[in-house]
């Protein structure tokens, strides 16, 4: 089989787009939501055409000494057609501060404005959902080497002699390819938040995170299923070709599925909601690469961890 | 007619049924329920101060909070507001969680909230004649009057009955009249009865508006405040501490607020997106399955129904994320259909018949379905443990999504498969049993 013979290629592939993630993360570092590292949010529209010039409202807004704040032109989608609005980002704000900057944007009344959406989030709570995410990730890992170490535990007992590699080695295998699989789009979104503020590691992210480790290790179980079961079927077989074979008995499968999720997922980027753009935006480069992981990555490794024995 | 076939049709009937029951959105009895993101409305976290509460109380003193507060957010007519403490591990400090649907004035909000008075009694001592050691929960206040210390006595709002608006019947003056309930009726003595000749502060949001001298031992459980409000201020007062004085005190340390025009348009796009992103993958399933892909998407809609009633029946709140995680769902479901037409694929390639292929097909399947969907709910436990709100609605909808969505493909596709499974093969119908851009597969 192809992949299993060029597999020196597609490790070389995968290592340095791994390790040029790792790089623009280190480089970059990481660029924090509000709900990681505290802060807030308010994004307000004008209801009527006029309105404070940006820049003026800058100067303004300067004049509160609220620290660092960033000011970004948006339009809302109204019923009675696009509206002009900001978004403001700040430091978590008091109750006070905030209707501060409200009558700072609305000149006292002097326009009429619709705050829109509003999000303030104190540190505690950021650093604590910092380390919820990162135990989350964690988890999830740890317990999918437990369930494929489980699920595969005959999988010594249906192969010849040759052909057995311990089912923590499936695990393993598994584990590389998810670390590749979040470290990828980790490294895009350091990346894109370097240039474009929108762009952020926050909650949302983690959940995408935690969405590929789940997709990714399901194409990979598949693969690894269709192995044991050839193992028990052609005991004569060397295995790599076993591998070999399996990878393609599943390689369409692996595609359409990867497929038709991400035609949702890019029906949800193009027709969905602001809220779940960047979600949809990241799952998809994790199905990409979960995709490629479990056909390029986890099988193939297998082969090199069996002959390692 | 074959078992199958009716079998098959009873599935179909019952689908439409949920389907139809699933798109009555007007449904009074089990409508659709929506998060604060689409919705509209104020979520708003408040940490509270329990520094001065015994740690065996706490737990107490934090439902004693969210009865009150709950009580406000009624008063105000808040409909269906949600009240919940969230204490454990990870945490800093006891939280409360206030949830506002359709209020967007935040100021109001948090004013409805935040200025309920937090009523304290502490006794006045002064230090400057005698050194008396100061203990724990005791202040000093400006330099200007004689130096004092106040000593917290344990009796606040939360001991409080009721209050009374009275007015003195030879000054004319405004005083508020408070019933202690029993456990403050106890208290109360038992301070009155130590500190007789001393001064009781009484302290209304850390500001003293009265300061009685205690003159005697007061046992029945009342007490008087007067002095300096206004008729108007009394009255407020008194109305505060009815409806709820603050056990404990609280700082609010996160607010999020969405407009409600801004979430129609976030459940408005993610319909569309759902929409979209269905037929995309129905003409997918079709173009490359053909007719097991046109079964697969009669499975995929029962899918739908069955999920969106499950949604109305349990109910599960729908956030975006939450619209995220079924939209993602729609794609995933279609993988277990997937495997066992690829299955059958190459069975047929074998040299089966269609019928033998089918069930060969979905036994050979069944492995890797279970495996990776258990896989999948792995995941979708941890997400949910995750548990912020908004990870918690993707969490749960993908969740029950996967579960669903296995059950579909393998009782929903098998049936219609099964169902038109022919007895004898001829080329067409192997054609339209394969898959992919090619022709049929041929018998080796």
């Amino acid at each position: 089989m192809f992949v299993i013979n060029h597999k020196k290629i597609f490790f070389i592939f995968s290592s340095l787009l791994v390790v040029s993630s790792i790089f623009i993360i280190s480089i970059f570092g990481l660029n924090f939501g509000i709900d990681f590292k505290g802060g807030s949010i308010l994004e307000v529209a004008y209801l009527n055409e006029e309105h404070l010039a940006i820049e003026d409202l800058k100067i303004d807004l300067q004049k509160l000494e609220l620290g660092n704040l960033t000011v970004q032109e948006t339009t809302f989608n109204d019923p009675q057609g696009d509206v002009n609005g900001i978004i403001l980002r700040t430091k978590n704000l008091t109750e006070l501060e905030r209707e501060s900057i409200i009558s700072v944007i609305s000149q006292n009344n002097q326009y009429q404005i619709e705050q829109k959406r509003y999000n303030s989030i104190g540190p505690v709570i950021g650093e604590e959902l910092k380390g919820k995410a990162l135990w989350a990730i964690l988890v999830v890992v740890i317990a999918i080497i437990l369930f494929v170490a489980f699920a595969f535990r005959k999988v010594t007992e249906v192969a010849n002699s040759d052909n057995k590699v311990s089912s923590w080695k499936y695990g393993f295998a598994a584990i590389i390819a998810l670390v590749h699989d979040i470290l990828i789009p980790t490294g895009v979104f350091a990346l894109l938040g370097h240039y474009f503020i929108t762009y952020q590691i926050d909650s949302v992210f983690v959940m995408a995170l935690l969405a590929i480790l789940g997709f990714s290790v399901n194409d990979t179980i598949v693969v690894f299923d269709r192995i044991r079961e050839n193992l028990s079927i052609s005991k004569k077989e060397i295995f790599s070709e076993t591998v070999g074979k399996s990878l393609k008995q599943t390689i369409t499968r692996s595609i359409n599925t990867s497929l038709t999720t991400l035609t949702v997922l890019l029906a949800l980027y193009f027709w969905g909601g602001e809220a779940t753009k960047q979600f949809a935006l990241i799952l998809s480069i994790g199905v990409v690469v979960g995709t490629y992981s479990s056909i390029f990555l986890a099988s193939p490794l297998l082969t090199l961890f069996q002959k390692r024995k | 007619m074959s078992k199958n076939r009716l079998i098959a049709i009873i599935l179909l009937f019952t689908s439409v049924l949920i389907g139809y029951f699933s798109v009555q959105i007007e449904d009074t009895k089990f409508p659709y329920k929506f998060g604060l993101d689409i919705a509209g409305g104020t979520h708003l976290v408040y940490v509270a101060d329990t520094s001065k509460v015994e740690s065996s109380e706490i737990s107490e003193s934090m439902s004693a909070l969210r009865d009150v507060i709950e009580k406000r957010t009624n008063l105000f007519g808040v409909a269906e507001p949600l009240v919940q403490t969230e204490e454990g591990s990870g945490l800093d400090g006891h939280r409360l969680i206030v949830e506002l649907p359709g209020v967007t004035d935040i100021s109001q909000a948090v004013e409805m909230i935040g200025q309920t008075p937090l009523l304290e009694f502490m006794l006045v001592q002064e230090i400057s004649g005698e050194a008396i050691p100061l203990e724990q929960g005791t202040s000093t206040i400006d330099q200007e009057e004689p130096e004092v210390a106040f000593l917290d006595t344990g009796i606040t709002g939360g001991v409080i009955e009721k209050a009374q608006l009275q007015f003195d019947s030879t000054t004319g003056e405004p005083a508020v009249l408070l019933s202690f309930n029993t456990e403050g009726k106890k208290l109360f003595a038992d301070v009155t009865k130590k500190n007789v000749g001393q001064v009781l502060a009484i302290f209304l949001d850390g500001q003293v508006i009265s300061t009685p001298v205690i003159r005697e031992e007061i046992n029945d459980g009342k007490a008087q405040i007067s002095g300096s409000f206004t008729p108007q201020e009394a009255k407020t007062l008194v109305r505060d501490i009815n409806y709820g004085a603050l056990p404990l005190p609280i700082e609010l340390i996160s607010t999020q607020s969405v407009g409600a025009s801004i979430g129609a348009e976030t459940l408005e796009k993610g319909v569309n997106a759902a929409l979209w992103g269905l037929l995309l993958v129905i003409v997918f399933l079709i173009v490359w399955y053909r007719l097991p892909g046109l079964l697969a998407s009669v499975s995929l809609l029962t899918y739908i129904a069955l999920i969106l009633s499950v949604f109305k029946l349990i109910p599960i709140t729908l956030t975006s994320a939450g619209i995220a995680g079924f939209i993602l769902s729609i794609g995933m479901a279609v993988d277990a259909n997937v495997l066992i037409f690829e299955r059958l694929k190459e069975e047929l390639k074998n040299g089966r018949d269609i019928d033998s292929a089918i069930r060969e097909g979905f036994s050979r399947a069944w492995l890797s379905i279970r495996d990776s969907n258990i896989s999948s709910i792995i995941t979708a436990v941890i997400l949910f443990w995750f548990g912020t709100s908004l990870v918690e609605g993707f969490a749960l909808t993908f969740g029950l999504g996967v579960l669903v969505s296995m059950f579909t493909a393998i009782t929903v596709t098998r049936s219609f498969l099964l169902a038109i499974s022919p007895k004898k093969d001829t080329p067409f119908k192997r054609f339209i049993f394969s898959s992919g851009l090619k022709g049929k597969e041929k018998i080796n």
